[in-house]
C-alpha cells in the first residue's frame, strides 16, 4: 500500500557548491508526486539522496522509522528493498539481455525457480510493452525501450516506493503520453508511492496528485496539484505555465535590472487547470481526488475554463 | 586564498587516502561470499587476451637489448662466459616485472577503467547498489584477482620469451656459443630471483587493478569523464609501479645475498 517519505531539512553540496538546502516535505504514501525543476537543479541528486546513494550534509530522510541519511550500511541495503528505481537512461546492465536484466533482482533476492521467474519477468515485460524484445541487449534498443525495460526491472520486486528519473527525457510526445498513462495505471494497480522527477511541464500539469518545484537551490513549493496550478507565487506560476515573464531567466537567475524592469509588468493570467490523467480502465485510483476538490475546500477560485478538458493550459505542439 | 592553495596542494594526499580506503574495501570484499567465479574467469580471459600478444612482442626486443648491452659490457670485462647468466638475471629480475607492469597498466588497466567508467556514467553501478549488490564484491574483486593472476602469467611469459630472445641474439649475432650461454645460466641466477619476479608481478597486478577500478568507478561528467579516468589510471599506475619496483628490488637485494660465481 505504499509508504511515505519524510524529508526534513535536507541539504546537499558538492565541495563548496550548494546543490539545494533545507528541503522539507513529506511525499504521501500511495500517491503520485512530481518533482519539477530546471535542468541542473539537482533533481537526480535529490533522488539519489532519497535512496542513500549520496549522503546529505544535513537533515534526514525517514522511511518506516529509519533515517536513510544516518543508518548503517546493513539497514540501508534492507530498506532499499522497498524501492524500485528507474534511472534516467534505464541503467540496464550492458552485458545482459533484457530478460536477464529484469530477472536479475529476482535471482539475487528470491529463491524462486526459473519457471516462476520466467512468469514474473514476462508479466512485467508485458506490462511495459516489451514482449518479443527479451533477447535484445540494451545497446541494441532505443532509449525509450531502455526506459521501459528499466521500469520492468524496477517493478519486479513489487516495490512500495517507485522513484523515476526524467521518464520523458529523450522521448517523443506520443511516447511520453504512453509512459505517463502507464504510471497512472501502475499506481492504480500496485498502490505504491510514486516520485517522478522531470522538467516536462505538460506531464507535471496532468499526471500527479502532488507537485514540488525545486528552484534556485531550494524547494519553492510542494503540495497538491491544484494548489500549485492555481498559485499566484511568481516562480511557481512562471515555471508551471512555461512563461518568459517572471523571476526565472535564460540563465539560472535574471539580474536585478531585468527583474526591476519586469516588476510592474502584469504576469499573464493563469491558464485553466487541466483534468488529471485517469487510469485507462476508468476505475479511479485510491489516491485520486475529484477535480476541483482542493480548490473548493480551500476557497480558491480556479482560473476560468479549469477542469473542462485534459489538455487545458498545455503548451501547444508538445 | 591561502586555504585554497593548501587544499590544492593537499589534494593528492586526499586522493591517495581515498585510493587506500578503496583498497581496504576491496580487501574486505575478497572474503565476502559468494565468490564471483564466472566474472573472475571472464575477466582473466579478457585481460589475458588484450595483453598476451603485445607482451610477447615487447619481450623479444627487451631480451635482445639486454643481451646486446650486457653482452657488450661483459666482453669488455672479459667475462663472456657469464653472458647467459647476466641476461637471465636482468630479464627475470627487472625486465620481466617492468614489461609486465607496462602492459598490465597500459592494456589491462585501461580496459578495466574504461569498462567501469562506462558503467558508472550509465548509472549501472548505482542501479546495482539500489538492487542491493555491492559493486566492489561483484565487479572489483574478480577484476583485481584476475589482473594479479594474469600479471604473474605474463611475467613468466616475458621471462621465457626474453631469455629465448637473448639466446638467439647472443648466439646468432654476437657469435656466442650456445653451450656457454646455457651453461652460465645457473652461475649467477638463483631460484629466489624467480620468486621475486613473481611477487613483483602479483603486487603490480594488484596495484594496476585497484587504481583502474577506483578511477573507473569515480569517473564523472559524461563520456569525457571516462576518457579522463582511463588516462589518469594509466599515468598513476605507471608512476606507482616504477616506485614500487624500485622499493621491492631494494628489499630483495637486502634479503637475498647475491650468488657468487
Ligand atoms: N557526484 C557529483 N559530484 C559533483 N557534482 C555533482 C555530482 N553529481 C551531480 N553534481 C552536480 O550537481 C548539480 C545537479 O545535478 P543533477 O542532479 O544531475 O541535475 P538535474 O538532474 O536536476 O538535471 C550539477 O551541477 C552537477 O554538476
Ligand atoms: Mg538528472
Amino acid at each position: 500500500m505504499g509508504v511515505d517519505i519524510r524529508v526534513e531539512e535536507l541539504s546537499k553540496s558538492f565541495g563548496k557548491q550548494l546543490i539545494w538546502g533545507d528541503v522539507t516535505l513529506t511525499i504521501p504514501a500511495g500517491e503520485v508526486s512530481v518533482m519539477l525543476g530546471p535542468s541542473g537543479t539537482g533533481k537526480s541528486v535529490f533522488l539519489k539522496t532519497l535512496i542513500g546513494l549520496l549522503k546529505p550534509d544535513k537533515g534526514s530522510v525517514i522511511i518506516e522509522g529509519t533515517d536513510i541519511a544516518s543508518c548503517s550500511e546493513k539497514d540501508l541495503y534492507e530498506i532499499r528493498k522497498l524501492f524500485g528505481v528507474l534511472f534516467q537512461d534505464g541503467a540496464m546492465f550492458g552485458s545482459m539481455n533484457l530478460f536477464d536484466n529484469v530477472a536479475f533482482p529476482l535471482r539475487e533476492h528470491t529463491k524462486k525457480g526459473e519457471s516462476e521467474i520466467r512468469n514474473i519477468v514476462m508479466e512485467k515485460m508485458d506490462l511495459v510493452g516489451l514482449i518479443g524484445a527479451e533477447d535484445k541487449l540494451p545497446g541494441e534498443i532505443s532509449g525509450g525501450m531502455r526506459k521501459r525495460a528499466g521500469l520492468a526491472r524496477a517493478l519486479v520486486l513489487d516495490p512500495e516506493i517507485l522513484l523515476i528519473d526524467e521518464p520523458d527525457s529523450g522521448l517523443d510526445p506520443v511516447r511520453t503520453s504512453f509512459i505517463n498513462q502507464l504510471f497512472i495505471d501502475l499506481n492504480a494497480q500496485i498502490d505504491a508511492t510514486f516520485l517522478i522527477v522531470t522538467h516536462d511541464i505538460n506531464s507535471t500539469r496532468t499526471v500527479p496528485d502532488n507537485i514540488g518545484l525545486l528552484y534556485h537551490k531550494h524547494l519553492a513549493m510542494f503540495g497538491p496539484r491544484e494548489m500549485l496550478l492555481s498559485s499566484e507565487e511568481p516562480v511557481v506560476r512562471q515555471f508551471l505555465n512555461a512563461q518568459t515573464v517572471g523571476p526565472i531567466g535564460m540563465s539560472e537567475e535574471k539580474d536585478a535590472d531585468e527583474l526591476a524592469a519586469e516588476k510592474d509588468i502584469e504576469m499573464p493570467p493563469l491558464p485553466p487547470i487541466p483534468l488529471q490523467l485517469e487510469p485507462s480502465n476508468g476505475i479511479p485510483r485510491r489516491s485520486q481526488r475529484p477535480a476541483g476538490e482542493w480548490c473548493r475546500t480551500n476557497g480558491i477560485t480556479p482560473p476560468p475554463g479549469s477542469f473542462e478538458s485534459s489538455n487545458a493550459g498545455l503548451t501547444p505542439g508538445s | 586564498m591561502a586555504s585554497l592553495t593548501t587544499s590544492r596542494a593537499l589534494a593528492p594526499i586526499g586522493t591517495a587516502g581515498k585510493l587506500f580506503a578503496f583498497g581496504l574495501d576491496v580487501g574486505r570484499g575478497l572474503f565476502r561470499r559468494p565468490f564471483q567465479l564466472r566474472e573472475f574467469l571472464q575477466q582473466a580471459w579478457f585481460i589475458a587476451s588484450v595483453t598476451i600478444v603485445p607482451t610477447a612482442l615487447v619481450a623479444i626486443p627487451f631480451g635482445a637489448v639486454i643481451a646486446l648491452q650486457v653482452g657488450g659490457l661483459i666482453k669488455q670485462f672479459g667475462a663472456q662466459s657469464f653472458t647467459g647468466s647476466a641476461a637471465v638475471l636482468a630479464v627475470v629480475r627487472e625486465a620481466g616485472p617492468i614489461a609486465t607492469s607496462l602492459l598490465i597498466a597500459g592494456a589491462g588497466g585501461s580496459a578495466i577503467a574504461a569498462d567501469l567508467g562506462a558503467r558508472k556514467i550509465r548509472e549501472e553501478l548505482d542501479a546495482m547498489m539500489v538492487l542491493g549488490i555491492d559493486p566492489i564484491q561483484r565487479l572489483v574483486v574478480p577484476r583485481v584477482l584476475a589482473c594479479m593472476l594474469v600479471a604473474v602469467f605474463l611475467n613468466g611469459l616475458v621471462s621465457v620469451v626474453g631469455v629465448i630472445g637473448g639466446y638467439v641474439f647472443n648466439v646468432v649475432l654476437q657469435d656466442g656459443t650456445p653451450g656457454a650461454y646455457l651453461a652460465s645460466f645457473t652461475a649467477l641466477a638463483q631460484l629466489p630471483d624467480l620468486w621475486q619476479g613473481m611477487a613483483k608481478a602479483l603486487v603490480f597486478g594488484l596495484i594496476a587493478a585497484i587504481v583502474a577500478c577506483y578511477k573507473g568507478m569515480n569517473a564523472g561528467g559524461g563520456p569525457k569523464g571516462v576518457g579522463d579516468a582511463v588516462n589518469e589510471s594509466v599515468v598513476i599506475t605507471f608512476m606507482l609501479l616504477f616506485v614500487v619496483n624500485f622499493v621491492m628490488s631494494a628489499i630483495y637485494m637486502q634479503l637475498v645475498p647475491p650468488k657468487t660465481g
